[in-house]
């Protein structure tokens, strides 16, 4: 009997396995990584029972396919919209076919491939009990610049088998994610500076008011922007400082790239503007061509908006809806009868 | 008191700002700030990352809110001591040799000097560690000698060996993995600076590092030893600041 596994079959695009990242070592210069949509993180770990940082896969454009060694296990997928196919085997032709924003149970054997994202960037795919990773630094996050983390610091390839924790699904319903707001958005909020003086007031009017396009040389490092460049007043180069997540760099070209997780922990261009908090998991899911603005807020109105956040993420329990039919059935019953609500939510 | 200013970068960090230059004056004040605010384990702020001439700040705004932060800043800030570097000093042993820096003949070049005279006047500082970052582990140290100062490649190569020494302007880095690299190559360390196994680094802001040259049979030597775990580098005793 061999230990439950995911065995990679085509580890899709780009998937590497995340949590909420590696906090408390960037003056090590260590990156803190971490899922680029936190939000779909959790809710993907939120549908399997898993503690909200667990580690999951981070699927970018197109999603892996893998096989299932574990008695049975449970998975959700949270995030862009997918086909998911579920074969009886690697040789099958055609399986069932899910959706995007709920949990399954696949059996030993049975092969999972999820095809092409649409309206998203990214898909988490998270396993119940997790993957039986050791953590470096705190973190399962991948690090491929820094080589450390995740499945063998770097992305995914075939045939990598993925250890996982539990041998086997527990025994419970399905559940979907009803009214999570995953839709892109295409205005940001951003804060001026740290480095706004090597800009003129006209150019950093330009910035807000400008139209930019997500380009093809995106990563998970940074976001490229294509628009109307912006000129700096003082030249392009700083004295290289620490950089914090969502900030807004302007290299010579004067075309923006908004830093994200795996960004390195310094830099020597100057950065006009930082993405609140509160907007970098929507940054995070915008795929290459979407078209977005800036829009300046105030500090004020960044705190109100992560207290928002905060509580949203707090919510993600209540929009979980059980999938069998049988035990909806159950549950309507109960309601006719003039039960209360949480008898059956305790039972789920 | 010394002159500084707070940026914000974004809500959940901002930006203590003490000079636009590379110097070891406003460096000993970002780490003594870096050091004064560790120390008061203030409820609220994450994480702190010292570089050449600013401290970034991170925290949590729901927490602690930016006003009471740099309140706090503002209070450390009157007491601040920049003292001399607590730094501890190190001997990097670098081999110069042509097998294993790409860039030596060309920075020879560019400087009308010849491989011999650039390893001597690389090897003849104490530098001072700046700041990590970019990579784990990674140090910038300076200040490389003026004859020596060079701008990057104009393109940079797609990848350099771990533990390749490396010089652009002021700075000398040895960068402990392999990575893509505008620097100019010189020598190699075979020490890591970056610990996997541990996930430390060996340097910190605030060390002093001189480079001993060492030639190839040692170089081979050394990270033979490394390899086998039989090595492992302490610093070296003499003080801070009494180092010759």
């Amino acid at each position: 009997m061999t230990a439950a596994a995911l065995r990679i079959l085509s580890p899709g695009l780009s998937t590497t396995v995340q949590d909420l990242g590696r906090h408390g070592f960037q003056r090590l210069g260590v990156a803190v990584g971490g899922a680029l949509d936190p939000i779909s993180l959790r809710a993907a770990n939120i549908l399997v029972g898993n503690p909200i940082d667990a580690g999951a896969l981070e699927a970018l454009y197109v999603g892996p396919s893998f096989v299932i060694e574990a008695d049975d296990a449970r998975l959700s997928f949270v995030g862009a919209e997918a086909e998911i196919e579920i074969l009886a085997d690697a040789d099958a032709q055609s399986g069932e076919t899910i959706s995007s924003m709920r949990s399954v149970r696949v059996r030993r054997g049975q092969v999972v491939r999820v095809g092409s994202l649409k309206n998203g960037a990214i898909l988490y795919i998270a396993v119940e009990g997790g993957f039986a990773i050791d953590p470096t630094l705190g973190s399962v996050s991948t690090d491929s610049r820094g080589k450390m983390g995740g499945w063998q610091g770097r992305v995914l390839a075939p045939g990598d088998v993925l250890p996982l924790r539990a041998g086997a699904a527990a025994d419970r319903d399905e559940y979907r994610l009803e009214g999570l707001a995953l839709a892109p958005l295409h205005q940001i909020r951003a804060i001026c500076g740290p480095q706004s003086d090597y800009f003129s007031q006209t150019e950093i009017e330009r910035f807000f008011a400008g139209k930019y396009t997500v380009s093809a040389g995106s990563n998970r490092m940074g976001m490229r922007l294509e628009g109307s460049p912006i000129r700096h007043s003082r030249g392009f180069n700083i004295v290289s400082d620490a950089i914090a997540t969502g900030s807004v760099q302007v290299p010579g070209s004067g075309q923006p790239i908004v830093l994200l997780a795996d960004h390195q922990t310094t830099g020597g261009y100057p950065k006009i503007a930082t993405v609140i908090s509160a907007d970098l998991p929507a940054v995070g899911r915008l795929p290459i061509g979407s078209k977005l603005s800036f829009a300046a807020v105030t500090l004020e109105e960044a705190a109100a908006a992560r207290r928002k956040f905060a509580a949203d993420l707090e919510n993600i329990r209540d929009k979980m809806v059980p999938i069998s039919p049988a035990k909806a059935l159950v549950a309507a019953r109960l309601l006719e009868c003039n039960l209360i609500s949480g008898v059956y939510d305790a039972a789920a | 008191m010394l002159e500084y200013r707070v940026l914000p970068a974004g809500d959940t960090a901002l930006v203590v700002e003490f000079g636009d230059r590379i110097d070891r004056e406003l460096n000993a004040a970002v780490l003594a700030l870096a050091r004064g605010l560790d120390a008061a384990r203030i409820p609220g702020i994450v994480e702190t990352v010292p570089t050449f001439r600013s401290l970034m700040v991170h925290y949590e705004p729901l927490v602690l809110s930016a006003s009471a932060l740099i309140a706090r800043i503002d209070a450390q800030m009157r007491t601040l001591t920049a003292s001399a570097s607590m730094g501890h000093t190190w001997h990097l042993p670098v081999c110069y040799d042509q097998s294993l820096a790409i860039d030596l003949d060309e920075v020879a070049r560019r400087t009308s000097l010849s491989p011999q005279q650039i390893v001597e006047r690389h090897s003849a500082p104490i530098y001072h560690v700046y700041m990590l970052g970019f990579l784990p582990g990674q140090a910038y140290m300076g200040e490389v000698a003026a004859e020596l100062s060079l701008d990057r490649l104009e393109t940079p190569r797609t990848r350099i060996p771990a533990g390749s020494l490396a010089i652009a302007a002021a700075m000398s880095c040895v960068f402990p993995l392999e990575t893509p690299c505008g620097w100019h190559v010189i020598g190699r360390c075979p020490v890591p600076l970056w610990d996997h196994g541990r996930a430390t680094a060996l340097l910190a802001p605030g060390d002093k590092v001189r480079f001993v040259p060492v030639s190839v049979a040692e170089y081979e030597r050394l990270a033979t030893g490394v390899l086998q775990g039989a090595l492992r580098l302490e610093p070296v005793t003499e003080i801070v600041g009494a180092a010759a």
